[in-house]
């Protein structure tokens, strides 16, 4: 049974952060493609929860720990970074912003 | 317990399709909600109730508050309005009481988590401040730096928005001047917008 929990902790896992990834390369809008990366890195920290629940262990929780402190960051930034796109871009989409200068 | 991860994991798998899939923004974000609530409860049903409660308050609450703020700030309502239609609500509604059955069974019945013991908060904190002390120092620093990277990023965009309305000013009393001159302003394409709406109340 426990080993169960571990495999198919793992597969939901590899489906959300599949999907998630699907749509950070479809997706053109700004904050989708952020709200995917949250995806992701939510995917990534349940295959640690799941791993320490596996060996009832707590260093699987600890690393999701570390796990939602980076996002948060993460998530403070980027959206800084979208009001700074739409105010020079005067667009969301992810595409516009295809040239690079100083 | 068993089925409680099943059914948690389908309703995961079913709303973070309809984040990717959704064109209206507002709706992406619902189901976002939705996806990790499902998330927190896998949690709880593989024996971690500590992280189930903090994907709830962390993610669901702060993060997609700042998701929130954003979609309010950036005034994305143009395209997709904020005031959702009642049938928006069916989808996320239903995915959530599927979660709330689960969670208020899970509670009711004394249930035994899939992977033989629960560890809880108090293994969590001890492991956290034991040998993991170090990550807990550098998160810090992570979430510090990060809070000064996301204000410096906001004040420069509020520092030329400051300088492009003072051009403007400047660009509206040139053109009320002499509204020949007012080609030669310098950088503010605004500022000779304004200034043709000025010549052109003047004809």
């Amino acid at each position: 049974m426990a080993d169960v929990s571990l495999d198919h902790g793992l597969v939901l896992a590899a489906i959300l952060f599949a999907i998630g990834f699907a749509g950070l390369l479809t997706r053109r809008n700004l904050i989708v493609v952020l709200a995917c990366i949250e995806i992701m890195l939510n995917a990534a920290g349940l295959a640690f929860v799941a791993a320490g629940a596996r060996w009832g262990q707590a260093d699987g929780q600890v690393m999701f720990l570390f796990v939602l402190a980076m996002a948060a960051a993460e998530v403070a930034v980027g959206l800084a970074i979208a009001i700074r796109f739409r105010q020079s871009l005067k667009s969301l989409d992810v595409d516009d912003a295809d040239e690079m200068k100083g | 317990m068993t089925a409680l991860f099943y059914i948690a994991a389908v309703v995961a798998v079913l709303s973070t399709l309809m984040v990717v899939t959704r064109t209206n923004l507002v709706h992406a974000l619902l189901y976002l909600v939705v996806s990790l609530f499902a998330v927190a409860v896998v949690f709880y049903t593989l024996g971690a109730p500590f992280v189930a409660a903090l994907e709830v308050i962390v993610y669901a609450g702060a993060i997609m508050m700042l998701f929130l703020f954003a979609v309010m700030l950036l005034n994305v309502g143009a395209d997709s309005p904020l005031r959702i239609p009642s049938w928006a609500w069916v989808g996320p509604g239903i995915l959530v009481a599927v979660l709330l059955a689960e969670v208020v069974y899970g509670i009711t019945r004394q249930t035994q988590p899939l992977a033989g013991a629960e560890v809880g908060p108090a293994a969590v904190s001890e492991a956290l401040y034991g040998p993991y002390v170090l990550g807990v120092e550098l998160a810090s620093m992570l979430l510090l730096a990060a809070l000064i990277g996301a204000r410096h990023v906001a004040a420069r965009a509020r520092d030329e928005e400051e300088a492009r309305e003072a051009a403007t000013h400047r660009g509206a009393a040139a053109g009320e001047a002499s509204p020949e001159r007012d080609a030669g302003v310098p950088g503010a394409a605004r500022g000779s917008e304004t200034g043709v709406t000025g010549q052109g109340g003047e004809a």
